[in-house]
């Protein structure tokens, strides 16, 4: 098991994960523990949850480069798993908050807002961490099942299916702004207080949820490595670049399809779930079509087809749209805007594309 | 959502149209009456005159005499004054002439000669009423317009005096129904009497007016009728008389089948409505799909930009042309579709171009070119949706039966929608460009052998998508807000459409845009907005399960691609 984990990289690899690792697990908090607050090098607390929420966007990066970099499905949908993640992670820390609400009831306070007597029944069970957690691994990818085999098995493919994806997070958006459909509507599920006790606002707390989204995206990482360097990975790139050759070969593409876009959804949700706490809101607006399509530009910034590139893109892309959001917020649009142009015009294959294209290693990688 | 906004935009027309008109006409009436008829009926006029001093009486007693006598002469020119009096626009100076102040409270004029006075030289007072007055002056009111001339004015008379029936004036609707000639304010006059007569306490007359409802009454009448059907609390019934009950319960029966009926042609007019809208969204976005297997992302923006051109134009024709304000509309349509039209044969020429045989890449820029666009618009225009005035002839609309309006702007827009779709059918079919257009889309490799210049075809027929589009957004600006984000409410809809209705053909893409409009509107009052557009799109991937390629696919070889 070990050998084959360690046959996933090179060894000059290996040393820079693990040098990657270091400085994010270990230098990181060090710096902000022990250097004393007016020193240059002291790392703020509010450092820790900017990077935890790049780092979730990093995990939907890796996600969706798996069906869209790899298996050349594009999905404008990836939207919908997360939230389903951090909908369910919301709800939990919701029941967590207690009797502390503004209006000190046992139901969370939108519910009281809205006159509600009684817990809907599909909130039952968030009380406990194990039930969320269960709902945040399985729901997400159950959802996705369900559609990709509808999707799949009826041949929807290419802008088809890049359209229906993007059509099905418009609808479930709609569905959660409905105050009626009891997830608190525009607002959302924020305000939480606390999760599994530790309080949220704590600096420790941030740290520990910071690390533990690092361990999770090291170990997807991973995953996602041994899966698209098995044998499955060949059949996937196969998809992506002859789906029909593949077919003709004997292998029947649904399965693979179905078998990646439910790991990308599953991805995808555990992103959401570490999302929640961190940012500390949940809101309809994360199922906006813009949104998903935003995901997909991670993947390209970055390098379509290879997973270091998502990882890359999603934290470039999400700085430069912090940067802008602050120093010159009508210009953001503009710059997002030209980089979808430019990328798919002058960089296909992404930054990672664009500077291996000095060295002659990654050749076989080529995204069509 | 856009829709809701569109439609208390008409409810606002309507309730405009129903109070502004008759106090409008009332007043021409006035000075017409006031200039010519008045040397004709001096004796009358004598009459109305010292009748009219009356209302500035400081006794309440008097007061009411005047109104009283007012009511009694009927003659239309105590109208305004009457009606001043009411809303506490009408005023005394010291010299007991009586002012009318207009409704922005900075002008004013004389009851009885009509001439302007200035009213801040003058120390007015305001004569004190109170509800017994109050009552006075609406059956004052209400008999001097039940018998105007106007049928229009009587026709306001009689409506109101349905919302709030008044027993002195049933007998004047009793008097005047013999001598009515116009059939909607009899049914009206018909439908006042019968409340009357539900409460009367001869059986035969309360039946009659069962009857009368049952024939013409509309859902306002169903609680009354409720009454009578209904049981109290020890569970006997409310009203005695069997055959009243029976009676009642059929004509509430029969209220509801006419409600039903009504609802479904609202419906079906407003699923044709957004059908038609949806159409032109979708039909350049089909063609160019068809043609280029290119979805546009920033064909929504063409909507907004066609909608902007026409905000300028309007702007343009306020600024200089203003006697012409009414038809900046006409210009608008071959500039809105011209400027649509040109930006995207510039996208098409600098960026679509280059991305051919890369679908899913064309799609990701084409949104960066919608966020710029987007983004372009909010800079120049800001980021608040702009005010794009209807004409007076799209202004209000067809009351087709009681409550239910089609506003003149949609019929337009369902013409409108017919003309040019129709045109793009033409050019498709009948012209040379149209024949290029359709070899093009069939085999592009073989167009080229044979000598097309594919890449012209490609760039016209994107012109021409595009300026579809433009005028899509032209005929949206007529019937809802527009501003930045006009494009991005659409856009997914429109994606359904051609999914729906796969590419290629035109009618595939009308089926689908009505099939669309349709279903969202029967399916909205029985689930909801929302939940009706969840169900449109499971309907659609249902749909797709069938025919993966769209209702009206290009078969055989064709369809390979």
């Amino acid at each position: 098991m070990i050998k084959k984990i360690a046959t996933l990289h090179s060894f000059k690899g290996w040393i820079l994960t693990f040098i990657l690792l270091g400085i994010a697990l270990v230098l990181l908090p060090l710096l902000n523990l022990l250097v004393p607050e007016e020193s240059v090098l002291h790392v703020p607390d509010y450092i820790f949850s900017l990077l935890g929420k790049y780092l979730c966007y990093a995990l939907v990066a890796l996600a969706v480069d798996l069906i869209w970099g790899y298996t050349g499905i594009l999905s404008l949908g990836h939207g919908v798993f997360f939230s389903m993640g951090g909908y369910a992670m919301g709800m939990y820390l919701m029941r967590s908050i207690g009797k502390e609400g503004v209006y000190k009831s046992d139901l969370p306070d939108f519910m009281v807002f809205l006159d509600w007597k009684e817990l809907p029944w599909y909130w039952y069970g968030f009380d406990y961490f194990a039930f969320t957690l269960l709902v945040i691994l399985i729901l997400p990818g159950l959802f996705a099942f369900t559609f990709g085999y509808f999707a799949f098995r009826s041949r929807i493919k290419g802008v088809y299916f890049a359209i229906i994806t993007q059509a099905m997070t418009y609808a479930l958006m709609l569905l959660f702004f409905r105050n009626n459909t009891g997830f608190g509507g525009n607002n959302g599920l924020t305000d939480f207080k606390r999760i599994l006790g530790y309080s949220l606002h704590e600096p420790s707390t941030k740290v520990g949820l910071y690390i533990i989204t690092i361990i999770v995206l090291f170990l997807s990482y991973l995953l996602s490595r041994y899966v698209v360097r098995s044998k499955l990975g060949r059949i996937l790139t196969a998809i992506r670049d002859a789906e029909s050759r593949v077919m003709f070969s004997g292998y029947n593409t649904l399965h693979y399809k179905l078998f990646v876009w439910t790991l990308s959804a599953f991805l995808c949700g555990i992103a959401g779930a570490l999302y929640v706490p961190q940012v500390g809101i949940i809101n309809p607006s994360e199922m906006q079509p813009s949104n998903s399509i935003e995901m997909a530009i991670w993947v390209a910034v970055g390098g379509r087809g290879t997973l270091s590139g998502a990882l890359i893109g999603a934290g470039l892309v999400n700085g430069a749209k912090s940067w802008f959001t602050v120093a010159a917020p009508d210009y953001w649009l503009y710059f997002l805007g030209t980089l979808f142009i430019v990328l798919t015009l002058f960089f296909p294959k992404g930054l990672v594309g664009f500077f291996s294209r000095f060295s002659s290693k990654d050749k076989m990688r080529e995204p069509s | 959502m856009k829709k809701d906004g569109t439609l208390h935009k008409y409810q606002r027309l309507k309730t405009n149209l129903k109070n502004r008109k008759p106090f409008l006409r009332f007043l021409g009436l006035f000075l017409f009456l006031a200039v010519g008829l008045f040397p004709l009926s001096l004796v009358e006029a004598n009459d109305l005159d010292s009748a009219l001093r009356g209302l500035g009486n400081k006794s309440r007693a008097k007061l009411k005499v005047a109104v009283k006598r007012l009511g009694d002469i009927g003659n239309p020119a105590a109208l305004p004054a009457l009606v001043a009096l009411k809303n506490k626009r009408l005023q005394v100076s010291e010299d007991g002439a009586l002012i009318i102040i207009d409704e922005s409270g900075d002008h004013g004029h004389d009851a009885l000669s009509g001439k302007q006075v200035d009213i801040k030289s003058l120390d007015l007072s305001k004569p004190r009423i109170n509800n017994s007055v109050r009552r006075v002056l609406s059956v004052a009111i209400g008999k001097i317009q039940l018998t105007s001339d106007d049928p229009e004015v009587r026709l306001g008379a009689a409506r109101e005096l349905l919302k709030r029936p008044s027993s002195d004036l049933v007998v004047l609707v009793e008097k005047s129904l013999n001598e009515e000639s116009d059939d909607k304010v009899r049914e009206i006059f018909f439908l006042v009497l019968a409340k009357e007569g539900l409460n009367s306490d001869d059986k035969e007359k309360r039946l009659q007016s069962l009857e009368v409802i049952a024939k013409y009454g509309n859902n306002d009448f169903k609680t009354d009728l409720e009454a009578l059907v209904d049981k109290n609390e020890k569970g006997e019934y409310l009203e005695n008389d069997p055959e009243i009950r029976k009676t009642a319960s059929k004509a509430i029966s029969s209220l509801e089948r006419r409600q039903f009926f009504i609802n479904q042609a609202a419906n079906f007019f407003y699923g044709l409505s957004l059908g038609s809208i949806l159409l032109l969204a979708a039909l350049g976005l089909a063609i160019t799909f068809g043609l280029m297997g290119v979805i546009n992302m920033a064909h929504g923006e063409m909507l907004m930009i066609g909608a902007y051109s026409t905000f300028v134009v309007q702007n343009i024709f306020k600024e200089y042309l203003p006697e012409f304000f009414d038809w900046y509309l006409i210009p608008a349509i071959p500039i809105a579709f011209t400027v649509s039209a040109v930006i995207g044969i510039i996208l098409e020429r600098t960026i679509i171009r280059h991305l051919y045989g890369r679908p899913l890449e064309t799609l990701l820029a084409t949104w960066g070119i919608s966020l710029v666009l987007i983004q372009s618009i909010r800079l120049i225009f800001g980021a608040q949706n702009v005010e794009v005035a209807n004409p007076y002839y799209l202004s209000g609309g067809v009351e087709v039966m009681n409550g239910v309006v089609f506003p003149y702007s949609r019929i337009v827009i369902i013409i409108f929608v017919v003309f040019v779709v129709a045109a793009v059918w033409a050019l498709l079919q009948k012209t040379s460009l149209g024949l290029q257009v359709r070899a093009v889309t069939q085999n592009r490799e073989m167009a080229s052998c044979m000598g097309i210049s594919t890449h012209k075809v490609d760039m016209y027929t994107f012109g021409l998508g595009s300026g579809v589009a433009g005028l899509g957004g032209l005929a949206l600006s007529q019937i809802g807000n527009v501003g930045p984000e006009l494009g991005q409410l659409y856009i997914v809809d429109s994606f359904m459409v051609v999914v729906l209705g796969g590419v290629g053909k035109i009618v595939g893409t009308v089926a689908g845009a009505l099939g669309l409009g349709f279903i969202n509107k029967f399916l909205e009052p029985v689930a909801g907005a929302v939940l009706g557009k969840i169900m449109v799109l499971v309907i659609v991937i249902v749909l797709i399960q069938k025919r993966p390629q769209g209702l009206f696919a290009l078969k055989g070889r064709m369809a390979d691609n």
